[in-house]
């Protein structure tokens, strides 16, 4: 296959990027998209020229690293899968393929392709985890049954990949999919039941204060998201965050 | 030749580490905080150890390379985690998981160790779930365990097909609730590039921060390296794309002696390679042995045909099929451990009979389990006299509910519905069992050095079991380490903060820098990864599943070749100034180069077969593996003395006295 | 943090877009029930529109709501732009090629532009009749269809409505019938998100009741504003035949 790639560049966080066009000849059709910017890397390393910065890592859809946007979707046209998992057998030869950062106020970008991230780690530190220290003497694990309901559902909130995809495909950037589904996996489950409210008030705080824009329901998050995160989340979310305000005493 | 000292505490094995707790030094509250430990790497022991540390009161800095530490690579871990917690009431405990972790390592780990992974490991699932893991459970709302290769009960937990990802997840709020704190301070894109001693002692890391290149002094009382494994020397992998030996290896070359290098374990169920742009492979998890017949075509004309697709897969006849591990391994079939089931792939392969066009590939193939779940499920829906397309759909149900998203995952990959056609799979590097030599406390040579995880080499001995890395990973973090630590800081509460601005600190990162300039003004013409390549092949190849003493001598000329070649012609494009990946790469390319010929070494040494090792002088009539426990019951502890192939051995003796050796046999 | 929290978080803005939004959506039912009055005809039709009409003028409680339905109404719209702006600031930085549709309605996307379009369309429409009969003079009806007189004239409003719909009497009459009937499909996209949404926001959505609520917003969005719609299509119809 010879595509044409449109890529963002962008030398650093302050300076100013543009699209700029790379012709890339003989890709297999089952190379994985990262495999296909390898070899325009390759060649452009053996040109002399600056290879395009990507975040990437294990490549097999889990760790959450990869983040391109790809023809004007998250992750590109695929369904349930991160940009590591898409393969050039989605694409057709000749064709054009516009590849940008992740795009929001709150992942400023650091160089071509890669954004900053930070902001969802401080939404987890600011109140994603059960308060418990690492002693060993818990209770047994089997002490506290969980209706296996809220523990499947609580798993598939768990299985946020946190690659913000969501908030890079979302019209307002906004991190309520990524925020509900940490909230909703510690709601669903006992542990998680004496923080509850002080948890979806700081994490919602800290969510705005990153400058993430406001959820208008319009569900582009869930069809994008490659681990697949149910709206239901952020439903939950709201509950949960509503409830807070009427039942916390402070 | 030096006497490592293991320090395992006298006494019975199961009474050893109740009592070494009990006779270890504390450290006062009030005097952690006085306290500064370094943790490099934040999987699942990284994140352990200092999210622990910092709850017990020291000041923590925890660096990973990615951009977040939840990123780390114990994230992709599939199957499960080991726990003898007998909740199935099958015979299972400390004693019996400790008996099969050391046989399933070929008996060249060590008890002491082995046993105290095993008596913790019941914490460890305590620990999870009160941190809100959100293991699997039945409909009684208890845990659900399941059955993993090369062990006779249930004592696997799992969170569907992604326990590692829970369990980093878990210990990764850990460390967020310590980061928000303020109890740690966490760096993220920060590499580590080299360790710093002061008078012996390790003080402090130089490590640089990769967005802005910026080369940074980092000071503390002791530095624990928690870097995972160092499988990517291969190039092909299932790493991650960053793993990397590098922390660990500037730490060998500062002092920490590197244990059982050659010790690699290649995973028999992965997705063969596809091409030369192939950048990593993809595990598909050992769960699928289960259910799945591993087999190649008996006759050469039968695999030229499925080569160059004249014939499919499902239309040789099953009189035609070699289900090879069946008919080598009777009693234990496609259940073998890892090790074997790999090699016996590869034999066929190399006698001619892979299934792909590349002739790496064997298949693995549901049909008759298909047919087999598809009747039980016929029965119990009460139909009678099912025609076979009813058959096959009810069983590839069932086999959906089981494996549904790894064969999803492989439709992903290959385009091929494995519903309809067998899988290709194929051996891949999987796991290193070797790593930094530690004693008991997770210590180093180096004092004020500790290693836990993959990154050491403690536990596994020559093969690893299924759903036992995360066990060590979180029992070095939140059981372990805790304590020893203590033992060793108990002397530095009166040390104060250590400073960087000592020539130690100085000279090393002028290192650093250094080095770093003279890649970026080297003027090669090749990118880094044309010589990362090459060095995988050659160890694939020489070091990989089978390994000769011609052969590897062969791989060590060749690898110092390609050093040589490496430091003059590599081209590395930017500066050292800003966020530059290729950079980076060429900095842990550059310690692979060392590293594979040591593994090279350590293989042509240790001159028998176990484990993941197989030399093919030493195997057995019908094509086993060797051991020789006469002379080789040793972990082989390299020294650093100047040049990888100068590298002195140093052995500590393995003893066993609660197991007898065996011969492994799965006949 | 709390107490202002209910005023300043993002997602209590969401509530209060909720809120107000369902709230509306009763209001469009009521509405809807006086209008399809003006199905039947004759004089007891005229009659029974301008008691109804005099009803919510003049009942306090009806009052009380509509004064609720106009601060509704507001607050809406400014909690709407607050969050468009807010939300624009989000991503200073557009992408250079994006495909929304892959995974959106348009409406969904396009809320404030619907929403934009239904305020115009209110202001008009409160023009139209609301200020009309309240500042402007107005014929009564001094009769009930028995010919009894009536104690208290009412404000013929049915008149003034047929004859806004009466091409003989409006020469706009048929721009008038057009942009009503491309206001309500306006607000059907707005609600065909809109309804759904306001449940969302406010939590109710979850795997069991998501199916029903979902249905309800894609009846509640076609029918409502299809009844609305037919009215001054039928008004006009009658009125020119």
């Amino acid at each position: 296959m010879n595509l044409t790639l449109k890529i963002w560049r962008q030398a650093g966080p302050d300076a100013k990027g543009s699209m700029e066009t790379y012709p890339v000849s003989d890709i297999s059709p089952d190379m994985s998209f990262l495999e296909m910017i390898d070899v325009l890397n390759d060649q452009l390393v053996r040109d002399g020229k600056d290879p395009v910065a990507f975040d990437h890592d294990c490549r097999e859809g889990i760790c959450g690293m990869c983040s391109m946007y790809i023809n004007g979707e998250a992750h590109g046209p695929g369904r349930g899968v991160t940009t590591c998992q898409l393969h050039m057998r989605s694409f057709s030869d000749g064709e054009t393929i516009y590849i940008e950062p992740w795009r929001a106020a709150a992942f400023p970008i650091i160089k071509d392709l890669v954004t900053d991230r930070g902001a969802f780690d401080r939404i987890i530190q600011a109140g994603g985890y059960v308060s418990v220290n690492t002693s060993g003497n818990t209770q047994d694990a089997n002490a506290l049954p969980i209706p296996k309901d809220n523990a499947d559902k609580a798993f598939d909130a768990a299985t946020c990949i946190g690659c913000g995809a969501c908030v890079a495909t979302c019209k307002n950037s906004s991190a309520m999919l990524f925020t509900s589904a940490k909230v909703s996996q510690l709601a669903l489950l006992p542990q998680g039941e004496p923080e509850a409210a002080r948890r979806v008030q700081r994490m919602v705080a800290q969510m705005d204060e990153e400058g993430f824009g406001n959820c208008t329901n319009t569900g582009a998050c869930e069809v994008e998201c490659p681990k697949g995160i149910s709206l239901e989340n952020i439903a939950r979310m709201n509950r949960e965050f509503l409830k807070a305000q009427f039942t916390s005493e402070k | 030749m030096t006497v490592l000292d293991s320090k395992i505490p006298q006494g019975p094995l199961k009474d050893k580490w109740t009592k070494h707790k009990n006779d270890i030094r504390l450290v006062n509250p009030a005097n952690k905080r006085l306290i500064d430990i370094i943790v490099v790497g934040t999987g699942l022991a990284g994140a352990s150890a200092a999210a622990s540390f910092a709850e017990m009161g020291y000041n923590v800095k925890a660096l990973c390379f990615q951009d977040s530490p939840r990123r780390a690579h114990s994230i992709a871990a599939q199957g499960g985690i080991n726990a003898a917690k007998n909740y199935q009431n099958d015979g299972d405990s400390t004693h019996r998981l400790f008996y099969d972790t050391v046989k399933g390592g070929d008996y060249r780990s060590r008890e002491g160790n082995v046993y105290r992974l095993a008596e913790v490991s019941a914490n460890i699932i305590d620990q999870c779930v009160a941190q809100g893991v959100p293991f699997a459970r039945d409909y009684g709302g208890l845990l659900d365990n399941r059955s993993f290769g090369g062990v006779l009960v249930s004592r696997t937990f799992y969170a569907k097909g992604q326990t590692g990802q829970q369990l980093l997840l878990g210990a990764y709020s850990a460390l967020s609730r310590q980061i928000s704190k303020g109890k740690i301070e966490m760096l993220n894109r920060h590499e580590m590039m080299e360790l710093v001693t002061v008078d012996g002692k390790a003080r402090g890391i130089i490590a640089k921060n990769l967005v802005t290149g910026e080369i940074e002094k980092h000071g503390a009382h002791a530095v624990v390296l928690c870097t995972g494994g160092y499988g990517n020397v291969f190039f092909l992998s299932t790493n991650a794309m960053g793993s990397n030996v590098s922390a660990a290896w500037k730490a060998h070359r500062k002092g920490a002696f590197f244990a059982n290098p050659s010790f690699t374990q290649i995973h028999p169920t992965c997705i063969p390679v596809s091409g030369d742009h192939q950048s990593k492979l993809t595990l598909m998890s050992e769960s699928l042995r289960n259910d799945g017949r591993i087999w190649v075509p008996k006759n050469i004309e039968d695999v030229k045909a499925i080569r160059d697709g004249s014939k499919k897969p499902v239309e040789i006849a099953e009189a035609d099929r070699d289900y090879y591990l069946e008919r080598r391994y009777p009693s234990f079939g496609n259940l073998v451990p890892r090790d074997v089931a790999s090699r016996a792939a590869k034999e066929r392969c190399d006698a001619g009979y892979g299934v792909n066009k590349t002739g790496e590939a064997v298949f693995l193939d549901f049909a008759s389990a298909i047919m087999r779940y598809g009747k039980t499920e016929a029965h119990i829906q009460g139909l009678h006299n099912p025609s076979d397309a009813q058959v096959r759909e009810l069983g590839e149900q069932v086999v959906r509910n089981k494996y549904g998203n790894l064969f999803q995952m492989y439709e992903k990959i290959t385009d091929d519905n494995p519903y309809k056609t067998p899988m290709k799979i194929y051996p891949a590097v999987h796991y290193t069992m070797g790593g930094i030599w530690v004693d008991y406390n997770l210590q180093t040579t180096v004092p004020g050095l500790f290693a836990a995880g993959e990154a050491n080499f403690s536990d596994h001995g020559a093969n690893r079991l299924g759903a036992s890395a995360l066990m060590q990973g979180l029992a070095d973090g939140y059981f372990v380490l805790p304590y020893t630590i203590g033992d060793y800081l108990a002397d530095d509460i009166r040390t104060g903060a250590i400073s960087t601005d000592t020539p130690e600190f100085e000279e090393a990162a002028k290192r650093v820098q250094t080095q770093l300039d003279a890649f970026v003004n080297n003027n090669g013409t090749k990118p880094v990864d044309d010589f990362h390549r090459r060095l995988g092949r050659i160890m694939w190849e020489n070091c990989g599943m089978a390994r000769n003493e011609k052969d590897l001598k062969q791989a060590i000329a060749d690898i110092q070749a390609l050093r040589e070649e490496f430091y003059k012609d590599v081209r590395v494009p930017g500066s050292t100034k800003g966020f530059n990946p290729e950079l980076d790469k060429a900095g842990r390319v550059a310690d692979f180069l060392e590293l594979g010929e040591l593994m090279c070494l350590d293989a042509l040494e240790r001159r028998e077969s176990c484990g993941g090792h197989f030399r093919e002088e030493y195997q057995t009539p019908e094509g086993e593996a060797l051991r020789d426990d006469e002379n080789f019951t040793f972990v082989s502890a390299w020294e650093y003395t100047g040049k990888p192939s100068e590298a002195k051995l140093n052995k500590e003796e393995l003893t066993y006295e609660n197991i007898e050796l065996k011969q492994r046999s799965y006949k | 943090m709390s107490k202002s929290a209910i005023l300043k978080s993002s997602l209590a803005k969401k509530y209060w877009m909720g809120f107000t939004g369902l709230f509306l959506c009763v209001f469009l039912l009521g509405h809807l029930a006086g209008n399809l009055q003006l199905f039947m005809t004759g004089v007891e039709g005229q009659f029974q529109f301008n008691e109804y009409a005099k009803f919510m003028t003049t009942n306090p409680a009806v009052k009380i709501l509509s004064y609720v339905t106009y601060i509704s109404i507001l607050f809406h719209a400014i909690d709407g732009l607050i969050l468009t702006i807010r939300n624009a600031k989000a991503r200073p930085q557009k992408y250079a090629y994006n495909k929304p549709s892959a995974n959106s309605t348009w409406a969904s996307r396009n809320m404030g532009v619907l929403g934009t379009v239904l305020l115009a369309f209110i202001v008009t429409h409160m023009t139209n009749f609301w200020a009309k009969m309240h500042f402007s003079e107005v014929p009564f009806m001094t009769a009930d269809p028995e010919g009894k007189i009536l104690e208290e004239p009412l404000k013929d409003l049915h008149t003034i409505v047929m004859q806004f719909f009466n091409p003989a009497e409006n020469s706009m009459a048929l721009v008038a019938v057009i942009l009503y009937v491309v206001s309500m499909i306006a607000i059907g996209f707005h609600l065909s998100h809109g309804f759904q949404s306001g449940f969302q926001s406010l939590g109710f959505k979850n795997e069991k009741y998501k199916s029903i609520i979902d249905l309800s917003g894609k009846a509640f969005s076609i029918v409502v504003p299809l009844l609305f719609a037919i009215i001054p299509i039928y008004l006009y119809v009658i009125q020119v035949m």
